[in-house]
């Protein structure tokens, strides 16, 4: 039955990988990542996921303060976040944030507030989509290995 | 009772004392106080009456016979009548009253007569009614006290009670009597005064004397209001001569106006307008305004607002006019700046939304760059993940024909990439991003390439033919790449729109003297002065590669100190000579011809045109994007040259395209000699229908199904293909993209044969197997043959700034195992490694222990020293993660700082360098190590307080020799934002390429390939 499980987990894995390429949260660099993974580092791809989350909550709490004030926004510093948190999303294969981000970065660099705040609330709502499909994702994944650890290696479980 | 008569009486004192066709109207025009009232007032005004001049004698004409001045004054004399009989029947009334209270009373009085009569004897003694008028008259009060005296008087009369009582009544009566004559005397005299006062009332005043009153009265209003006022009065006869005027500017004597026309005393503009108004006012015969601009001596530039209307006789006709001026130039000329204020809004407001439609535009435009930038990059990302599987898949054990499908796999997957850079290069040209790069390139090759890689992917029989005249000169300067791009473009399409017969290139040169050429060349100049540069960085760099390569190779020992010092004397040569490079320019007319379809003559206008095809049945047909023609016009006209087109239908077209390119010196082309041989020796090789002195080519159809056969086409083929390679590098400056590809393609065939002597011959069997037996074995020795000669073509090519390192890094690399031998001859060799390994051993204390390890390093062969320096937590754990899988260990430092801190410590064979990071940037650090190289001594702001400095101070101590030696480290840019802007900026700050991010196991490899001598 476990091991069953782990079939259905992965069928369920993968549907939810192709939804998330269909609906262009992801790119192919999510695969890269995933390539990535091996036995020397067999939780490499959580592992990069969890600091990306990290770095980005703490880059999306700076930018929500950094245009709280409407007169005396630091465009500059929101476009090294923005090129921050692009840099970060491209590597991990988060696309929409990435687009995001691009037409974040166009409104900081023409002053405008209201198109940032726009663009803010837009990235914060797709970076919780992403998160919460990543943790879905990865969740899966857990059982996933647990159910396969249960099936090849029943001393493990 | 009387009393509101009287009230009526005074408000109808004065209700108009004016004209009644003035006063007609509801608001009155002139209100004027009761005169005597407040008279003080105008009394202390001082009325200039000056400036009125009249015409007394007309004055009088005019109430005479005008019906104005009729009717005036037989209003005033009608009102005079009607006050005095208002006066009049007061009096009477009030006699009226008096009379009737007269009667009242007699008749009182006979009442009162009557009763007394009757009641006589019930009155004795008791009281008695008494009367208010009676009492009024103080009848009463004393007739008691008579009565009393009477008593005692009648006591005293004894008579008393009968005496009494008549003599009572007697008494009253004739009291009685008395009050009536008092009271009809003081009528009378009421009468009287009455008679009196109508009297002295006929007598007060006359009508004339009160109408003069009130006509001075007026005047003096009229003065008091007027005096100040800018306006000119006036009254002009039916022949408009003045007969009266105000003018509130006194400028003329009554007798200078009187009696005479505005003709008569302006002179000037606007004066016989206003004299033509007055008389059509007057012929018209109803009042106009008019605004009428006058420039005379008299009173200067002045506008005034004329009102004139008409008079009119009894009997209607016109006898002259009244006219009134107004000063209003301030105000027209308030109105006049305003309507120009307004205008000039206007036209402002008509910029400003152009204005903001340009930005609108410019912004779109932008936008839309922007997205092509991210297109571009979307489009090629997974088109890279095919091409790099492909590339993968090629490194796996495969048959011969798995490899031919794939090498047709891999050339499209390029041809793809290609495309999506070409409507890149459209919107480009288009937005004018579009920069040229001028490279030097042979248009032979170029022909000969665009030939060959057509003839690679031809399906049909067709023949190809190239011809390049002898008056082409050998080398010339032009962005070759555009330029292929353009070739490339005609001939497939020609090749599409062909069934059979011929395609064809004609180049030769022509004299055309374009006006427009000088300038450009001059504008030319700079940037090909700029190339210049960065093919000397890389020929020195070239060298160095040769130096060790040579030094290591025992084949070529014997020439090796010659060789090296002889190129160093070259290169110095070199940069003397590039002041006086690039001074002509030869026009090239390239012609590309076919026998196919043709295009009718109505189609030949929109030919040209984006996304247009002669006809939708041939877009049904052929497909296409109907791009290719628009990118080649708008290529060849950016880079100065035209093209046009002849077609005749089912016969044929001919594109031509003239295009102006510099011509290098003439040292450069003495060169020629070596490069030809090095040509004709791969000509040797690959297929001899290919004529290649003489500059003409030509490429035999191949037949279909023959691609995997062994036949002699076949061969050509392949051959070509390789050759293709050749020429890239040729022609790139290690740069374009199939630079890489061919070192990928040299790198798999290392990897596929452990032996290095079988790598050569292994690569050679690919392409000659198809051969045959016999044909194999001389092809194979004719190749290694032409392997060495390409080596030392290289050596030669490397002093006209050509990169031959890529290709030859694979012969390098199967010499490499014969690198202990090569040491021990390496003395001479100036590069930095060689130098290093022999520092070692007669140095040991001049080298840091970095060395040492670096150098272990090096022995291990596969692991190579690489930098990562990346601020991004998630880039760098990639990253490395990637490096590891390929096999690499790398050292990562977060920014452009740390990266100059690292370098001092120890050695790295290659850096990635993010573009944007905190504390310093990618670019400055960039350029901070390529001065370090260059002058062997870091910029002072890097080494402050820095512990390293001493391994740098001593490094500049080595001398001359140590700083020149420094090897140029390939620094990698990690750039975010694909846009050719940002890859320029790149490699203007000094780096050799740049990988977009994210970075991808390809484009890692790529690089790791390209720029890692394994």
């Amino acid at each position: 039955m476990l091991g069953l499980g782990a079939a259905r987990l992965e069928a369920d894995m993968n549907r939810l990988m192709a939804l998330l390429f269909h609906q262009g949260v992801l790119d192919e660099q999510f695969m890269q990542l995933q390539q990535l993974q091996d036995e020397s580092s067999p939780n490499f791809v959580s592992e990069v996921i969890s600091i990306y989350f990290r770095e980005s909550e703490k880059l999306l709490k700076n930018l929500r303060s950094l245009l709280a004030d409407r007169e005396c926004t630091d465009y500059t510093k929101i476009g090294i976040h923005l090129n921050q948190l692009m840099g970060s999303s491209s590597s991990i294969g988060a696309k929409r944030v990435r687009t995001v981000c691009l037409a974040f970065r166009a409104a900081s660099e023409h002053s405008n507030w209201s198109g940032c705040l726009r663009l803010l609330e837009v990235l914060e709502h797709e970076y919780c989509y992403l998160k919460t499909k990543l943790h879905e994702l990865f969740q899966m994944e857990q059982h996933r290995v647990m159910a396969a650890g249960a099936r090849y290696h029943p001393a493990l479980s | 009772m009387g009393g509101e008569f009287t009230e009526e009486a005074d408000m109808e004192v004065l209700p108009s004392m004016w004209p009644e066709d003035i006063g007609s109207e509801a608001r009155k025009q002139f209100n004027m106080e009761q005169p005597g009232a407040n008279r003080d007032m105008l009394e202390d005004v001082t009325i200039k009456e000056d400036p009125s001049v009249v015409d007394f004698k007309r004055l009088l004409e005019l109430t005479n016979y005008s019906e104005k001045g009729s009717s005036q004054l037989t209003y005033l004399v009608k009102h005079w009548e009607y006050r005095h009989t208002n006066a009049v029947r007061l009096l009477n009334e009030e006699l009226n009253i008096l009379s009737k209270q007269r009667q009242e009373v007699e008749l009182k009085k006979l009442e009162i007569l009557e009763e007394h009569r009757f009641e006589d004897d019930k009155h004795a003694g008791s009281k008695r009614p008494v009367s208010i008028l009676e009492e009024a008259c103080d009848v009463w009060g004393r007739v008691p006290r008579k009565r009393n005296d009477v008593a005692a008087y009648n006591r005293n009369l004894d008579i008393d009670a009968e005496y009494d009582t008549a003599m009572y009544w007697k008494q009253r009566a004739l009291q009685l009597e008395k009050m009536l004559q008092e009271t009809i005397k003081r009528e009378d005299a009421l009468m009287q005064k009455l008679l009196e006062n109508i009297k002295n009332l006929e007598t007060q005043s006359s009508p004339v004397e009160e109408l003069s009153q009130i006509l001075k009265r007026a005047d003096n209003f009229l003065h008091f209001i007027l005096q100040t006022a800018p306006v000119v009065i006036g009254h002009q006869d039916k022949e408009l001569r003045y007969r009266f005027i105000y003018n509130h500017f006194p400028r003329l004597e009554e007798e200078d106006i009187i009696g005479k026309t505005d003709e008569e005393i302006f002179s000037g503009a606007g004066v016989k307008e206003i004299q033509d108004f007055k008389r059509e006012v007057l012929e018209r015969g109803s009042p106009a305004k008019r605004e009428i601009k006058f420039d005379t001596p008299l009173f200067g530039s002045k506008t005034f607002l004329i009102y004139v209307e008409p008079v009119f006789s009894k009997a209607g006709d016109t006898i002259g006019v009244n006219y009134m001026g107004m000063d209003v130039t301030d105000q027209v000329a308030r109105r006049e700046r305003m309507a120009k204020l307004r205008e000039e809004i206007a036209v402002q407001k008509a910029k400003e939304t152009e204005l903001n439609k340009t930005i609108h535009i410019t912004e779109e435009t932008m936008r839309a760059k922007q997205m092509l930038a991210t297109m571009s990059h979307e489009i090629r990302s997974p088109l890279t993940g095919v091409v790099g599987m492909a590339e993968i898949l090629g490194t796996t054990k495969l048959d011969r024909e798995q490899r031919q499908l794939l090498d047709v796999m891999l050339s499209s997957g390029d041809l793809v990439l290609q495309l999506i850079n070409d409507i890149l290069d459209l919107s480009k040209v288009e937005s004018g991003a579009m920069k040229l790069e001028d490279t030097k390139f042979r248009p032979r090759e170029v022909v000969r390439h665009v030939l060959q890689t057509a003839a690679a992917s031809l399906k049909k029989e067709l023949m190809l033919e190239g011809h390049v005249a002898d008056d082409v000169p050998v080398e010339v300067i032009g962005d070759v790449l555009r330029i292929r791009q353009i070739l490339t473009n005609l001939i497939s399409n020609a090749i599409k729109f062909t069934h059979e017969g011929k395609v064809g290139i004609n180049l030769h040169a022509v004299s055309k003297q374009c006006p427009g050429c000088q300038e450009r060349h001059n504008q030319g100049l700079t940037a090909a002065l700029q190339s210049t540069r960065l093919a000397k960085e890389n020929s020195s760099e070239t060298q160095s590669y040769i130096d060790r390569e040579s030094s290591h190779c025992s084949t070529c020992q014997n020439n090796l100190d010659q060789n090296s010092t002889e190129k160093h004397h070259l290169t110095n040569e070199d940069t003397e000579k590039h002041n006086q490079q690039y001074e002509k320019i030869v026009w090239l007319r390239c012609e590309v011809y076919d026998t196919g379809i043709g295009i009718p003559e109505k189609a030949l206008p929109s030919l040209f045109k984006k996304y247009m095809q002669a006809s939708a049945d041939h877009a049904r047909k052929y497909g296409g994007t109907g791009l290719g023609l628009a990118i080649c016009k708008q290529l060849v006209e950016l880079m100065g040259g035209n093209l046009t087109v002849t077609s005749k239908e089912h016969c044929g077209s001919t594109f031509t395209f003239v295009l102006p390119c510099k011509v290098p010196s003439k040292r450069e082309n003495s060169d020629d000699h070596d490069e030809n041989e090095a040509i004709s020796d791969s000509e040797i090789t690959a297929d001899s229908s290919s004529d290649e002195i003489n500059g003409s080519f030509v490429f035999k159809p191949l037949t279909r199904g023959t691609l995997f056969s062994s036949d002699g086409s076949m061969v050509c083929k392949t051959k070509l293909f390789g050759s293709s390679m050749l020429d890239a590098l040729h022609i790139s400056n290690g740069l374009s993209e199939s630079d890489s590809y061919s070192s990928n393609d040299c790198t798999s065939r290392k990897r596929l044969s452990s032996d290095r002597v079988s790598a050569i011959s292994d690569a050679k069997k690919m392409q000659a197997e198809p051969k045959g037996p016999a044909q194999q074995s001389l092809g194979h020795n004719v190749n290694d043959f032409g392997r060495i000669n390409k080596r030392d073509e290289g050596c030669q090519d490397s002093t006209n700034g050509f990169v031959m390192h890529k290709f030859d890094s694979s012969i390098m690399d199967s010499s490499r195992t014969q690198r202990n031998t090569g040491l021990q001859q390496g003395k001479m060799a100036s590069s930095e490694r060689a130098n290093m390994a022999e520092s070692v051993k007669s140095l040991p204390t001049c080298q840091s222990p970095t060395h040492e390890k670096e150098d272990t390093c090096m022995s291990d062969g596969s692991s190579f020293k690489i930098l990562l320096v990346e601020d991004n937590k998630i880039n760098v754990m990639v990253a490395q993660s990637m490096m590891r899988q390929l096999g690499h260990r790398i050292d990562v430092v977060n920014n452009g700082l740390e990266a100059i801190r690292a370098l001092q410590r120890s050695h790295y064979d290659l850096i990635f360098m993010d573009v944007c990071m905190p504390v310093m940037d990618g670019m400055q650090a960039t350029r901070l190590i390529r001065s370090f190289e260059e002058n062997g001594y870091w910029d002072a702001s890097v080494t402050n307080g820095n512990d390293h400095t001493m391994t740098s101070s001593d490094s500049l101590t080595h001398g001359p020799d140590a700083g020149q030696s420094r090897k140029r480290i390939p620094i990698i840019a990690m750039t975010a934002n694909s846009l050719a802007e940002s890859a320029a900026d790149c490699l203007a700050n000094g780096m050799d390429s740049f990988v977009s991010k994210p970075v991808t196991f390809q484009n890692l490899k790529q690089c790791l390939k390209q720029y890692l001598p394994c």
